[in-house]
């Protein structure tokens, strides 16, 4: 066999890697570890299909520790970080989170993130491949009022699935009341746990900030619960493409544009309508005119998947974009990809030729999600 | 009938001058959930060291090698619809194709299976 390197043919130096806090806790449930974003982490525990569909039926912990987590304190931290993102943060009410990106002066987007208003200061939760640069941006773009605190200290989990709820509810009571992009301040055995209801996977769960110290008890009370097993980042991964949600480094980055990554939500309607942000004309622009290229959902004929890096041919064979993720869908069982298309070919429906390795592959354009959402959201509440 | 193995974590099974070739269990497991496979047509002639199927799992794709020439007699038609025989049954109902032999010593220099399962534990 040919790129035979174990899982994944992973070329990334295994030098100087960092360990998460619940490095050892992962080896002992059977993690296998991989170079990822500078850390060492679990790609799989017993394999990477059956984990996936654990979360879509069950509850999944995701070791998340190697994010960023990135508090601002300052006055007017709302309107200072508003010039770098494109939401609406001065609307966002205490203990309510918001997807978001952070922007080059351009409009491409350096990275996306979690933003939350937590009383006086905002927490922000940004990807672990890019949070020292991030915070470098950060540090070279925001007025000298504006102090901010890297937790280095904090550990992040994700636990996923639609037993989330539950299985969190039996060891920190009242997690339940939290709605969908909304997070508060709880407490288990008296330590402190800052958990919001969001993820990454399209299904109900939630996000909790740990102390390093902590996460090891806190882990293997949530997995001593029978619903709830460890997951690794192949199934983190797969999940997140059924869903429909972009990964920084594949599907977004400095290249991409907010419109052009169909990421038009993010962007308040009050912005829309002021600019004041990095990149604003241009994506006021792109608004206005629609974007060249524009990131679409493909359904792919057949049963071989095609990944990262193939290309997209219009009717003429001509070359009108990439795909930038893709693979197998678990919950499907077929391979399902996203990538950028010409705009005029991004229409629901569409008929497209993909290109790996010089074998042409038929695939439709098709809305994402792939598997819908279920997140939990209060009735009347607006998304 | 002997059986020999590869660096490249094949199998070969010869019976007669008709070798059966697949992947090691060391490399179902290293890839994980297999989702495709594609073997090669009876008829088509392979040399030692050409691609000769493609094995992909959920994270990665791996093109397989003819550890040995010759013509391809038989593709396993099974692994289309359940190219998960090749995690569960890998040296046995997961074979990828059959060949008949162009040249015999080119078995020369393979492990047998006491050296590749030594070996393997050294990878």
């Amino acid at each position: 066999m040919t790129g035979f390197k174990g899982l994944g043919g992973v070329t990334e130096t295994t030098e100087n890697l960092a360990k998460l806090p619940l490095d050892s806790w992962h080896r002992s449930k059977g993690g296998r570890m991989v170079p990822f974003a500078g850390y060492e982490m679990p790609v799989q525990y017993e394999g990477i299909m059956a984990e996936h569909l654990w979360v879509r039926e069950h509850a999944g912990l995701f070791d998340v520790s190697h994010m960023g987590q990135l508090l601002f304190h300052g006055q007017d931290i709302d309107r200072a970080l508003e010039s770098l993102l494109p939401g609406d943060l001065l609307a966002l009410k205490d203990g309510r989170l918001r997807y978001s990106m952070l922007l080059a002066e351009d409009g491409g987007i350096i990275d996306d993130l979690m933003a939350t208003r937590r009383g006086d200061h905002f927490y922000l939760v940004v990807n672990g491949a890019t949070k020292h640069g991030d915070i470098g941006e950060f540090e070279r773009r925001l007025p000298r009022t504006i102090a901010m605190d890297h937790m280095k200290e904090q550990a992040l989990l994700a636990l996923q699935g639609p037993k989330a709820v539950d299985a969190l509810e039996a060891i920190v009571a009242g997690v339940r009341e939290l709605s969908f992009m909304q997070a508060s301040l709880f407490h288990w055995n008296g330590k402190p746990l800052w958990i919001s209801r969001s993820g990454y996977t399209g299904e109900d769960g939630f996000e909790i900030s740990v102390s390093g110290r902590d996460v090891e008890a806190l882990a293997d009370a949530l997995v001593a619960d029978e619903r709830v097993k460890p997951i690794g980042l192949g199934a983190r991964d797969s999940l997140r493409l059924e869903a429909g949600l972009p990964l920084y480094g594949h599907d977004l980055d400095g290249g991409t544009t907010p419109v052009m990554a169909d990421l038009n939500f993010a962007i308040g309607k009050r912005r829309r309508a002021e600019g004041g942000f990095a990149g604003a004309l241009r994506i006021m622009a792109e608004l206005e005119n629609g974007p060249v290229q524009k990131r679409v959902g493909l359904l792919v004929d057949g049963r071989q998947p095609v990944r990262e890096g193939a290309l997209i041919l219009d009717s003429e064979g001509s070359e009108i974009g990439r795909v930038t993720s893709g693979g197998h869908s678990p919950s499907l069982g077929r391979p399902i990809a996203m990538g950028y298309v010409a705009t005029a070919q991004s229409e629901a429906g569409t008929t497209l030729t993909l290109e790996q390795r010089g074998k042409l592959f038929q695939a439709t354009v098709a809305p994402t999600p792939f598997v819908p959402h279920r997140y939990h959201r209060k009735q009347g509440a607006v998304a | 009938m002997s059986l020999y193995f590869t660096k490249e974590h094949e199998w070969v099974r010869v019976e007669g001058d008709v070798a059966t070739v697949g992947i090691s269990d060391h490399a179902q497991e290293a890839l994980g959930d297999i989702v495709f496979a594609e073997v090669p047509d009876a008829g088509r002639t392979v040399a030692k060291g050409d691609d000769a199927a493609v094995v992909e799992s959920v994270k990665a794709a791996s093109d397989v090698y003819a550890p040995v020439g010759g013509e391809v007699v038989e593709g396993n038609a099974a692994l289309a619809d359940d190219p998960s025989l090749i995690n569960r049954d890998p040296e046995g109902d997961g074979w990828f194709f059959k060949l008949k032999l162009s040249d015999p010593s080119e078995l020369e220099g393979l492990m047998d299976e006491a050296a590749y399962r030594e070996w393997v534990k050294t990878q």
